[in-house]
């Protein structure tokens, strides 16, 4: 086996499978900052829900957080794409219309969302706690609306706190996003399948998946470095 | 909600049972103590092995389970058979089951989570300690075994309760290698009868058990350790 070999399974033409991987990386990368995003909108609204809990409110917020980080991702992954088709059809067949196929995507991006937000729910919970009263006081002294508040003094001085945890998440989406190949859609890992047993290379095609989540891992891990450097500007260290 | 499928299929579920927890001993186990040999390199071991066992960290930390369990049952399970003899081993039944990949990649794979949760312990011995155990003429050796060792397994255990318990979530994806876990019996419940969301509950509620089953135990373990606050 020579390297010529190699370079031709990646070749981005026809019979190479470089542009099939390329989409597939851009469709994981896609998949991750949609569900990402989801996942810190369901956080934050369930945060702030959790923490100016009503009693009908919070048990149900706890609920949902409880049960989505102990049960393992693939279940919920699997379960949640079950539930979510047959209500949505549910839905459209009361309302008089034709079931439709779920958009993979869109499904994807849900499922994973639903599963990231239990986790954001308790980073940001747990910075904006973190946030010294004072603060927030202030901004009340001050005459701020709550919207102002939140978007002046919670929102930048929980940051610090939360961006490690949220790194972490944003780490795990990256690799769960694996897990929609259970499910047959098309992204990094499903097509280095299809690759792989096509053409027999299983070896070289799943290290070249393996290579490709490396890099995007490390590539976030200094894109966030740099997030909370920025973050933290004027903060003063410790040790 | 139609639960009469349970007679049925109850030994199969305890079969699938059976299999995930092994699954989960096996590399809880076996992966604890490639985290130690790993952990202890990266902490005093010399620069080039320090510098593998950090590199094998990121590797298996920064790269799904998924790839990595298709990795070795695709990718490597397709080169064993071209090894000569292999095949007439006494080994090949066990090679060609999907059950020994899925041990060493959960294996792998939680030794390298564990291993950064180890270093850190190690890292954070309050250093008085080791050098009291160095007063009394303790070998290097002993020290790590007798005082370092046990102190930084002290520390990291309420973080190990936690990794465990996330290693018990990892152990689903064994059914994509033909593993029959508690998963696929499910899997095999919702093609055999139709019913997709009970096996599906059933098998939740069991993780869910096992999980804080897995939290009590190591409660019950760290409330035993002496501490002085």
């Amino acid at each position: 086996m020579d390297i010529s070999t190699y370079t031709s399974l990646l070749a981005l033409e026809a019979p190479g499978w470089g542009s099939a991987l390329l989409k597939g990386t851009i469709t994981t990368l896609e998949i991750s900052f949609g569900a990402f995003l989801a996942g810190i909108g369901i956080g934050l609204g369930c945060a702030l829900g959790k923490l100016n809990g009503s009693r009908t409110l919070a048990p149900v917020l706890n609920l949902y957080t409880t049960v989505v980080r102990a049960i393992p991702e693939l279940i919920l992954i699997v379960a949640l794409y079950y539930a979510g088709t047959d209500s949505l059809n549910a839905l459209l067949n009361a309302l008089s219309f034709e079931s439709v196929e779920i958009n993979g995507f869109a499904t994807a991006i849900l499922v994973l969302g639903i599963v990231q937000g239990a986790y954001a729910t308790e980073v940001i919970r747990g910075a904006i706690l973190a946030i010294p009263t004072g603060q927030i006081e202030a901004g009340k002294a001050f005459g701020m609306p709550a919207t102002m508040r939140f978007r002046r003094i919670i929102l930048p001085a929980m940051m610090p706190t939360a961006l490690p945890g949220l790194s972490n998440l944003w780490a795990s989406v990256t690799k769960d996003s694996a897990l929609i190949a259970v499910l047959g859609y098309q992204e990094l890992a499903m097509i280095t399948k299809l690759a792989a047993s096509n053409t027999k290379f299983y070896f070289f095609f799943f290290c070249t998946a393996a290579l490709i989540y490396l890099v995007i891992t490390l590539c976030s891990n200094s894109v966030f470095d740099s997030l909370e450097r920025r973050f933290r500007r004027g903060q003063v260290r410790l040790g | 909600m139609d639960f009469s499928w349970i007679t049925h299929y109850w030994p199969l579920l305890l079969k699938g049972a059976e299999q995930t927890i092994a699954l989960l001993v096996i590399s809880v186990s076996l992966g604890f103590f490639l985290a130690v040999v790993l952990a202890l390199l990266q902490v005093m071991g010399p620069k080039p092995l320090a510098k593998f066992s950090s590199g094998y960290c990121t590797l298996l930390r920064g790269t799904p389970l998924l790839v990595q369990l298709w990795l070795l049952y695709y990718g490597i399970g397709s080169l064993l058979p071209m090894i000569p003899g292999i095949r007439h081993s006494f080994m090949w039944p066990v090679l060609r089951e999907g059950f020994f990949f899925a041990a060493v990649a959960f294996t792998l794979n939680y030794a390298a989570y564990e291993a950064v949760v180890l270093r850190s312990a190690l890292l954070s011995v309050p250093k008085g300690e080791i050098e009291a155990g160095k007063a009394f003429g303790m070998s290097r050796w002993t020290l790590i075994r007798r005082v370092w060792l046990p102190r930084a397994i002290r520390i990291a255990l309420p973080t190990i309760a936690g990794e465990v318990v996330l290693q018990l979530k990892a152990t689903p994806l064994a059914f994509t290698v033909t593993v029959m876990d508690l998963y696929s019996v499910a899997y095999k419940i919702r093609q055999d009868t139709l019913l997709v969301y009970e096996p599906l509950i059933l098998v939740a509620v069991f993780y869910v058990a096992l999980s804080a089953l897995i939290v009590k135990v190591f409660g019950r373990i760290e409330r035993q350790l002496p501490v002085r606050r």
